[in-house]
């Protein structure tokens, strides 16, 4: 990230630096906005749609002669909809909340402990470890739902999981943890090692400097393996699909398409209210912490 | 008391022997400076010290018991790394204070202490900063600070000044000269400068390849080397070594450097070189004890005259290289009384600082 | 050993005895690495390699819910091979939709990040826009492009028929996810939207490690824009290219989400990838032998992949040392 933002004040500095912009500089320019504009637009555009037909009348959806990318007037009538007659807020939304919080704090613990071991600490076999990770990062859940739902069975006889949100707090950290750890590896690798020396030798054991020194310096990683561990999580569809049945125990993303969609006649105003509104925590957290969630991938993906 | 006691000390990182049965005794509040050439195992003998570093044989001993299995935070020794190592989300005042809470000192004890260690380093002002809001030679004397405050019973520097600039250099080790003077403890300071390792040191220790080759004060070092490398490794510029031939002539010795250059030898050395009679040896000398000729009524001092190669004027001196049969030495005259490249010039030597060296044993003799 | 006079050997303090250096000089110094690795390495094994084991095990049984399971060999795969047209198709389906999307995500994450790179104002608009499609929650999403190629409710449909130009052609409207190509087509299309920011963010990293100095001296050289693309830029990105686009593939090739949302596999099976038909005879039959076999088709692939990246990451970290 730091990198980032210096190449970045760089270039623009030596753009800016220039007193007169030449013409045909300022035409280059333009052309590259105007020829971002059709990638913004494909991005944005099904959110969009959501947007605007979650506050259409059924009358208005239902009209096909009229334009579909304007609504005439804001109507509430499907969010009303959403919360007085399905489970939405009341189950989906909260246990989606709950998943989610625990599976990040135990993710991002676990994962924590892991990549600060095998960034830092010199023993045998850590090479092998951090394969290990990263071939586990890149198992796909397509190969691994269907055991796991004999394991959920398996633990179901001694602890009560099966088809409440426990089962999916057990398994989202299976894809979590490789990924925190993974992100996080580079991110200590960046930490110069003589300050957490220091800290020993200032009168820290292993854990004292990990939590005092290491972390408040890792904290952009940590962020960043925060916000990503809540997305996913958030996100999550194969699993919370295939584990769970009961209506009132399902996350927002399977209770949307396996219990708003009924029949043949698709509600398609309270469905869009129901993606925006599911959606919508997620896009702001990303609005606010954008810089973490672009220098995490990165890592994640590079380093 | 904190001497150090280093007995057979051996540090393996895997197959490479980084340090190879060292023994050292270090003093209570004696300076010691431990140089070498990159790669001897300076770093890693500090570090063992530090308790970073496992060791692989041997003991160390701090104070009066042996730490060999003390974790890092229970030894009591503070250390200065060469990039300084400050916490950077902490301020300076913090970083400074950090130790002492960890040892759940009382708070106006750490305020005194720190206020203290700030007043003698000169940093008052910068207690509410960061370290990224420090200068370089800030971020030194902060680093320093925060050994300081702790009142270790050891402290140990890892080439400290090597990240400041020529000038700060300098001054920052006059300070840390005057430091120890008023902070008196253990001091092991790494360094690859040895003119900070002369002028900061009880003594010195010279390593090379994982063993010491000597320890002894800094004039020792300096006039009285035991191995070539010492005598190689310490001066700057470093010492001539001439191939030579001692011989034997009407009860004294002499050293013959070339075919037409022969020098006697001060005549209380003859029983100490006098089994080399025949011999194949190094001739060690000093740059500045080949000076431009000067009146001179010793008995040690000889004059003789070669073809000027090369002047590198140094401002006080100019450094003068001549041949000696095959091998190119560095002299040392003053400035005006040099001669033009490719002329000859007149020199004089002083035998009395001459050293003998056997080539194969690398003995100075 | 030197005996040292003055050290009261009683007086050092044992803790950490002898078995402890004895481990330390096998193990290595810092042996609490094996604690701090201990929580991760619990779940993994018992929920990723236990369950993996336990797949592999399905997929050689007769597993079927409800009963129990006896070892029948390679019988599972010799059936969905030679007599399960649908995972035939499934297996041309799974490398058309990987190939297809991996291309144009890298042609159009490539061109993004490019521009990306060029615009100094509202830098932080556009880039949050085009990233956003990778946040979102995708089962979500892609809901919305459901109704957005709905047959009835199209917006594409609904252009076609009512803005000119296009409504000259009378083209439209469609059945996008009824008709066997353009379903496949529009799953193609959903899993580009979803996978471009990906590369977006990743190129645009590369790019930014690319000293300036080389542009710098191009351009004293004389190079036109697109000579600096092909001389610098591509061989210089190409390492984060490589990685990026096997990483792509192997999440490409394990897509789930877009296809249930959109498909379920259909029409006619016509859509159906690895993950999918999985679901179909592991969570629909209850045929979970068949559905382990099925997915387990993936490991091979995911196995070679997974060594290339290896071998890239390994490299390139031994050039950052
Ligand atoms: N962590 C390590 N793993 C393997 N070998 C090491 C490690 N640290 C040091 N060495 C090796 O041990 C030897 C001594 O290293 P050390 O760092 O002590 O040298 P030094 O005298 O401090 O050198 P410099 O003056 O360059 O700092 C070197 O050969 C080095 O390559
Ligand atoms: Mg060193």
């Amino acid at each position: 990230m730091s990198s980032d933002t210096t190449t970045l004040t760089g270039s623009t500095g030596r753009e800016v630096g220039v007193n007169k912009v030449p013409i045909w500089r300022r035409r280059k320019a333009a052309a590259n906005y105007i020829a971002l504009l059709p990638y913004v637009f494909f991005a944005l555009f099904p959110f969009y749609i959501m947007g605007i037909t979650s506050i259409k009348t059924d009358e208005e959806i239902n009209n096909l002669g009229q334009s579909p990318f304007w609504a005439t007037g804001i109507a509430t009538e499907h969010y009303v909809y959403l919360a007085n007659n399905t489970s939405f807020f009341n189950h989906w939304f909260v246990n989606t909340l709950i998943v989610t919080v625990a599976v990040t704090i135990i993710s991002v613990s676990i994962g924590t402990l892991a990549a600060y071991a095998l960034a830092r600490l010199r023993f045998r076999g850590v090479e092998v470890f951090g394969v290990a990770v990263f071939i586990t990062y890149l198992i796909p859940q397509t190969l691994l739902f269907i055991p796991l739902i004999d394991v959920i069975n398996t633990i179901d006889e001694v602890v009560p999981i099966r088809d409440t949100y426990w089962s999916l707090i057990l398994t989202y950290p299976t894809f979590l943890i490789p990924f925190v750890t993974w992100l996080l590896m580079g991110y200590f690798k960046t930490i110069p090692v003589e300050v957490e020396e220091c800290a020993y030798l200032d009168g820290c054991s292993r854990l004292g400097a990990l939590i005092r020194v290491v972390l408040p310096m890792a904290i952009p990683g940590i962020m960043c393996a925060i916000l990503f561990s809540i997305t996913l999580s958030w996100n999550e569809l194969l699993y919370s699909l295939v584990f769970i049945q009961n209506e009132t125990a399902k996350t927002i993303s399977v209770g949307v398409i396996t219990e708003l969609i009924r029949g043949d006649i698709y509600y398609w105003g309270s469905l869009m209210a129901a993606c925006f509104i599911g959606a919508l925590p997620i896009i702001m957290i990303y609005g606010f912490f954008m810089d973490y969630f672009t220098s995490g991938l990165t890592a994640g993906a590079i380093k | 008391m904190a001497e150090i006691q280093l007995r057979d000390l051996w540090k393996y990182y895997d197959d490479v022997a980084a340090v190879r049965g060292i023994n050292l005794d270090i003093e209570h509040n004696e300076f010691i400076a431990l140089v070498g050439p990159s790669g001897c195992g300076k770093t890693t003998t500090l570090r063992m010290i530090a308790g970073l570093e496992d060791i692989t044989a041997g003991d160390i001993s701090v104070g009066d018991r042996i730490v060999n299995e003390v974790a890092p935070k229970d030894r009591d020794i503070a250390m200065v790394f060469q990039n300084y190592a400050l916490y950077p989300h902490m301020s300076v005042f913090q970083n400074m204070s950090f130790g002492l809470k960890l040892r759940k000192t009382a708070k106006e004890e750490i305020e005194r202490r720190v206020n203290l260690a700030a007043e003698i380093l000169n940093i008052e002002e910068l207690l509410e900063r960061r370290p990224k809001q420090l200068s370089g030679g800030q971020r030194q004397r902060v680093a320093m600070g925060r050994a300081i405050v702790r009142d270790p019973q050891v402290f140990l520097f890892d080439e400290p000044l090597s990240n400041l600039d020529a000038k700060l250099r300098v001054q920052m080790r006059t300070e840390i000269k005057k430091i120890h003077q008023r902070v008196k403890t253990t001091v092991v300071y790494v360094t690859h400068d040895q003119v900070e390792a002369m002028t900061l040191a009880d003594r010195i220790v010279v390593m090379n390849e994982g063993v010491i080759e000597q320890v002894g004060s800094p004039e020792e070092m300096y006039d009285a080397p035991e191995t070539l490398f010492v005598a190689a490794f310490i001066g700057s510029p470093s010492m001539n070594f001439i191939p030579c031939r001692v011989e034997a002539n009407n009860g004294g010795l002499s050293v013959r450097l070339s075919d037409d250059l022969t020098f006697p030898v001060p005549g209380d050395r003859n029983d100490r070189y006098g089994s080399c009679v025949g011999k194949e040896m190094l001739f060690g000398i000093r740059p500045e004890h080949i000076t431009d000729k000067r009146p001179h009524t010793d008995p040690t001092h000889h004059d003789f005259t070669s073809d000027v190669i090369v002047l590198e004027p140094m401002g006080i001196d100019t450094m003068v290289f001549i041949n000696i049969g095959e091998t190119e030495i560095t002299t040392r005259s003053r400035p005006r009384a040099v001669s033009q490249v490719g002329e000859t010039m007149d020199f004089t030597i002083d035998m009395a600082h001459m050293h003998l060296i056997d080539p194969e044993t690398e003995k100075v003799l | 050993m030197v005996s040292v006079p003055n050290v009261d050997r009683a007086a050092v303090a044992p803790p950490p005895g002898p078995f402890r250096s004895r481990m330390k000089k096998r193990l290595g110094p810092d042996i609490d690495g094996y604690g701090f690795l201990l929580p991760a390495t619990i779940v993994m094994v018992s929920l990723v390699v236990y369950p993996f084991c336990l797949a592999v095990w399905f997929s050689v049984s007769d597993a079927f819910v409800g009963e129990p399971a006896s070892y029948v060999g390679l019988e599972n795969f010799i059936y969905i091979l030679t007599e399960d047209d649908i995972f035939i198709e499934t297996i041309w389906n799974t490398l058309l939709f990987a190939f297809w999307s991996v291309l144009f995500k890298v042609v159009l994450g490539l061109s993004c990040a490019l521009l990306l790179q060029r615009i100094l104002k509202l830098r932080r608009f556009f880039r949050g826009s085009v990233l956003l499609p990778f946040v979102a929650p995708t089962a979500l999403s892609t809901l919305g492009w459901w109704l957005i190629l709905d047959p009835t409710y199209s917006h594409i449909n609904w252009i076609l028929a009512n803005v000119w130009p296009f409504s000259y052609f009378g083209w439209g409207p469609y059945n996008f996810l009824g008709n066997p190509t353009l379903a496949m087509a529009s799953v193609i299309f959903v899993n580009i939207w979803r996978g471009i920011p990906f590369f977006i963010i990743t190129i645009l990293a590369g790019l930014m490690a690319i000293p300036d100095h080389l542009y710098d001296a191009a351009e004293i050289d004389g190079a036109s824009t697109w000579r600096k693309f092909y001389s610098i830029t591509l061989p210089l990105l190409r390492p984060v290219l490589a990685i990026i686009i096997l990483f792509s593939t192997i999440f490409t090739l394990g897509e789930f989400n877009i296809i249930y949302v959109l498909t379920r596999g259909g029409p006619m099976n016509s859509t159906h990838l690895f993950s999918t038909y999985s679901f179909t005879y592991g969570i629909l039959n209850h045929e979970i032998a068949l559905g382990a076999a099925v997915a387990l088709f993936l490991f091979p692939i995911l196995v070679v992949i997974v060594v290339f990246l290896l071998r890239m990451v390994r490299r390139d970290t031994s050039h950052e040392l």
